[in-house]
């Protein structure tokens, strides 16, 4: 979906689509020229983008493809709809912090190892936030948002664990 | 150990401050209860932890604002809770910075004359003190304010008002107690920045209390202060 959006500012050959999707949203995880022209078959094959016409030249990156009616109206749909909210109900660090208690073992030891972990990602975000580009900033908050609501859960869990030991144990 | 150095109690250490065993009590409530800590010099210190676990106590006392009842106090290997007012106080003028939450901005003065105000005590000229603070405004992109008061200023400018105040005379250690507290989250932000690049840049060490985790996060190191005592979460091996 974020090459039909990338086709739908302007149209692009493939490697045009890997760089812009690599600047903006593959920082992490750059995405493969395999699977950009996988990804761009499969959207052809469906009528959601165009390709042009071969043009002359080396290399085999020679066609523009471009968005369809079809595609257009995909990512405007997608665009419009919100995200499913994640609860995470049952995140890996609540099975933890339960199982410790339940087997009498030191779920406030795990809190705080876990605590140093999260703050050790948040300094590195920090780290990429402090370099003055604006796109690392926004996608470097993202995390540290998220980072950050996961320790306060930590820290109301950490000033609970007695209530909490009792809850497991009867 | 020579008799002048014994009489001073200065002991060889690693640590630019540190506290040792150190209780401290609010009448009959206990807010230390032995708390130990050792600051390298340049390092970025968090100290986290719940409100009332006894964070900004600590801070005090390792600023030489509050007395220990037991413990020690220890600035280059020397130890400062036994010297006297006098000295402490010349201690903080010399060797210490401070910001606090709300900027603590004298309202009489200007922005200017408030930078300048730990170069006054210190006897500095004032033309010289008030050239000195002025740097201070372009650096931290505060240009423009510096005939301001207190009142004309916004949360965000004042606190960087505050901030200047704290590192015009260059001191070893920043102190910094909640210094977005009363920002908003960008504003925070932008003076977090501030604090650490001209820490950085001068090697000032920073102990900084803060209960905020994206603030902590500017910290090379964080501790928790939790019930009186010192946790440390990671070896303090990074600030190296």
């Amino acid at each position: 979906m974020t090459l039909l959006g990338l086709l739908e500012r302007e149209p692009s050959h493939g490697y045009d689509l890997k760089r812009d999707y690599d600047t903006y949203f593959g920082r992490s995880k750059p995405l493969p020229f395999g699977q950009v022209y996988a990804t761009l078959a499969r959207l052809s094959r469906d009528g959601k983008v165009a390709p042009g016409e071969v043009e002359p030249g080396d290399g085999p990156d020679r066609k523009r493809y471009t968005i369809t009616d079809i595609g257009k109206l995909e990512f405007e749909t997608w665009l419009r709809e919100p995200v499913e909210p994640e609860p995470h109900l049952q995140t890996v660090l609540f099975a933890k912090v339960v199982l410790a208690l339940m087997l009498g073992r030191s779920a406030e030891q795990y809190l705080d190892t876990q605590r140093a972990a999260h703050l050790q990602r948040m300094r590195e975000l920090t780290e990429l936030k402090r370099r003055d580009n604006l796109i690392d900033a926004l996608l470097a908050d993202h995390g540290l948002f998220h980072l950050e609501a996961d320790l306060r859960w930590i820290d109301t869990t950490a000033a609970r664990l007695p209530y909490l030991a009792q809850a497991v144990a009867s | 150990m020579s008799i002048a150095t014994k009489a001073l109690d200065v002991q060889t250490t690693d640590y630019l401050i540190e506290a040792r065993e150190v209780v401290f009590d609010f009448g009959e409530t206990p807010a230390l209860r032995g708390a130990n800590l050792s600051i390298r010099e340049g390092e970025i210190l968090a100290v986290m932890g719940p409100s009332g676990s006894g964070k900004s106590t600590l801070l005090h006392c390792l600023a030489g604002i509050l007395t220990p009842k037991q413990g020690e106090i220890r600035f280059s290997g020397q130890r400062i809770d036994t010297l006297s007012e006098n000295k402490r106080s010349e201690l903080r003028r010399n060797s210490f910075g401070f910001v606090f939450q709300f900027g603590q901005l004298v309202p009489e003065l200007t922005a200017e004359e408030n930078v300048a105000l730990p170069l006054l005590l210190d006897g500095l000229r004032r033309n010289e003190a008030l050239s000195r603070a002025r740097e201070w405004f372009e650096r931290l992109g505060i240009e423009g304010l510096e005939r301001r008061r207190s009142g004309e200023l916004s949360g965000g400018q004042a606190q960087r008002v505050a901030l200047a105040r704290g590192l015009v005379a260059h001191p070893k250690i920043l102190f910094a107690d909640e210094p977005t507290g009363s920002l908003d989250s960008l504003t925070g932000e932008l003076v977090m920045e501030l604090l650490v690049s001209a820490a950085r840049q001068d090697g000032t060490t920073v102990v900084l209390v803060t209960h905020e985790p994206r603030v902590a996060a500017y910290a090379s190191r964080e501790v928790i202060v939790r019930d009186g005592l010192v946790t440390s979460l990671t070896s303090d091996t990074r600030a190296l």
